[in-house]
């Protein structure tokens, strides 16, 4: 973990980068932030890779990437899908990037510790079992109950594209990611409603996964358009809920990479990857396996049609779904 | 206000510019009867059909909604329906998997030759809808009257 920080100064120290974007601390130790570093001594004062860097950086860099000078960023496996999916779109400035890969083994939140019955943490040490300190004496706990949601379905340990690299590079590995959508689909079409009714209705409209999903990334979004009613809470019922809920997983279907930031910065935390994921697994299922930010070449599938794909009339016969 | 007057559904149609259009103008020269709830909206390519003018379509108090274009292969603009009917596939799956039903939303080919399939197609649709009720599950309570 310390690789890290050292690797951020060596880059800034050698003229490499002009800035690097990695994470800072921010109240508490388990709520790390990305920031933005431009010298060395801030690095030195604010820098922090831990068990709680969880946040996806690849989206700060469409902006950064603009900007004067190199900018070194550091990308999780998950983050790398998204950093190769934004250079797809040409979001970003692949010659101001220097990319530094960093193998994974799962990140973890204040959210699940707490949940997991940690309470008033001071600290936290990493090993086979994690050893939180609390105000009221240390407690070991299973470093699997505290990982994130998006992090006990991790998909792969492959960084896709980077300049460098610590530690070892890894491989896709299996994972049962779709077990809850297609617990979802074998319900009844009533269970599936009172289900999603149960967990939109507690959205606030606050934005944060429009605002964290490095595929949202627009310029112009349709939902700041003040006349379309759908801004903010106080004027809103549950046909905006299901209406921005459907929009915004519509428009990120198929370049949606599944890094599961929009459920992790989730302050309702509502399940909101069972939506990109059901579209995932469509995809997978009707037009072939897909998997966006994988690779460099291969063609979206809403950009890509085949002559014999299925009628829309297949969701009505198909298995489990359409019982 | 409705109050004693027997409830029926609102049906949106999009129609293509090229086919179903005249399809359903085919329809009306041959006397074909098809019933008044349905509205038809004139979209230039079914590919046109953004997601958002079906919910948008639901919102203001649509009870189905059909989308028809021309059958795969002969687009005006040669590849449009290939792309509408992978969004729509996608979109309707959505759809169902949020618990809204199924059967309010249909995909339809009718080329400008089959009038009488256009008649017969909204005949069933509309059995359909009137079949399932008032939409319910993605009104908007303030676009009511």
């Amino acid at each position: 973990m310390q690789r890290v920080k050292e690797k951020a100064i060596e880059l800034l120290r050698s003229g490499e980068v002009s800035r690097v974007l990695g994470w800072k601390t921010g109240e508490f130790f388990y709520d790390l932030t990305p920031a933005v570093f431009e010298s060395v001594e801030e690095v030195e004062k604010g820098f922090v890779f831990s068990l709680f860097s969880g946040a996806n950086l690849s989206k700060y860099l469409i902006a950064e990437s603009k900007k004067e000078g190199k900018i070194a960023v550091f990308l999780k496996p998950c983050d790398s899908f998204s950093f190769v999916q934004l250079q797809k779109e040409h979001r970003i400035k692949r010659e101001n990037i220097y990319a530094v890969g960093i193998q994974c083994d799962g990140m973890c939140d204040g959210e699940s510790l707490r949940s997991a019955g940690c309470e008033g943490m001071t600290g936290v040490e990493d090993g086979e079992s994690l050893t939180v300190h609390t105000l009221y004496g240390d407690q070991v706990i299973e470093k699997k109950e505290a990982l994130l949601g998006k992090c006990q379905t991790c998909k792969s340990k492959r960084i896709v594209d980077f300049d460098e690299l610590i530690g070892q590079q890894g491989e896709d590995v299996p994972s049962d990611r779709f077990a809850e959508v297609a617990k979802l689909e074998a319900m009844t079409p009533e269970e599936r409603f009172a289900f999603w009714r149960t967990e939109l209705s507690r959205c606030i409209r606050c934005n944060a996964c429009r605002n964290v999903c490095p595929a949202c990334s627009c310029e112009k979004c349709v939902f700041d358009n003040p006349v379309s009613g759908v801004q903010n809470k106080a004027v809103a019922d549950s046909f905006e809920e299901n209406m921005f809920h459907i929009i915004r997983a519509f428009h990120v279907t198929a370049r949606c990479t599944d890094c599961g930031e929009c459920s992790r910065v989730c302050p309702q935390n509502i399940p909101l990857h069972l939506l990109n994921r059901k579209f995932i697994k469509d995809i997978n299922e009707l037009y072939g396996d897909y998997q966006a930010g994988a690779d460099f070449d291969s063609r979206p599938p809403l950009m890509d049609f085949r002559m014999d794909d299925p009628e829309p009339s297949v969701i009505y016969t198909r298995g489990g779904a359409a019982k | 206000m409705q109050v004693n007057k027997e409830w029926t559904p609102t049906i949106v149609a999009f129609c293509c510019n090229w086919c179903s259009y005249a399809g359903a103008d085919l329809s009306g020269t041959n006397r074909l009867q098809y019933p008044a709830n349905v509205k038809i909206i004139r979209i230039p390519c079914s590919c046109r059909l953004n997601p958002m003018f079906i919910l948008r379509a639901f919102q203001r108090g649509a009870d189905g909604v059909i989308l028809c274009g021309c059958h795969p292969g002969d687009c005006h603009y040669t590849t449009g329906n290939y792309y509408a009917r992978r969004r729509m596939t996608l979109l309707f799956s959505m759809l169902e998997y949020l618990g809204i039903e199924r059967e309010r939303t249909r995909v339809e080919w009718v080329s400008a030759a089959e009038g009488a399939k256009f008649a017969a197609t909204m005949n069933d649709f509309v059995k359909t809808v009137t079949a399932l009720g008032e939409n319910k599950r993605l009104e908007d309570l303030r676009c009511k009257e």
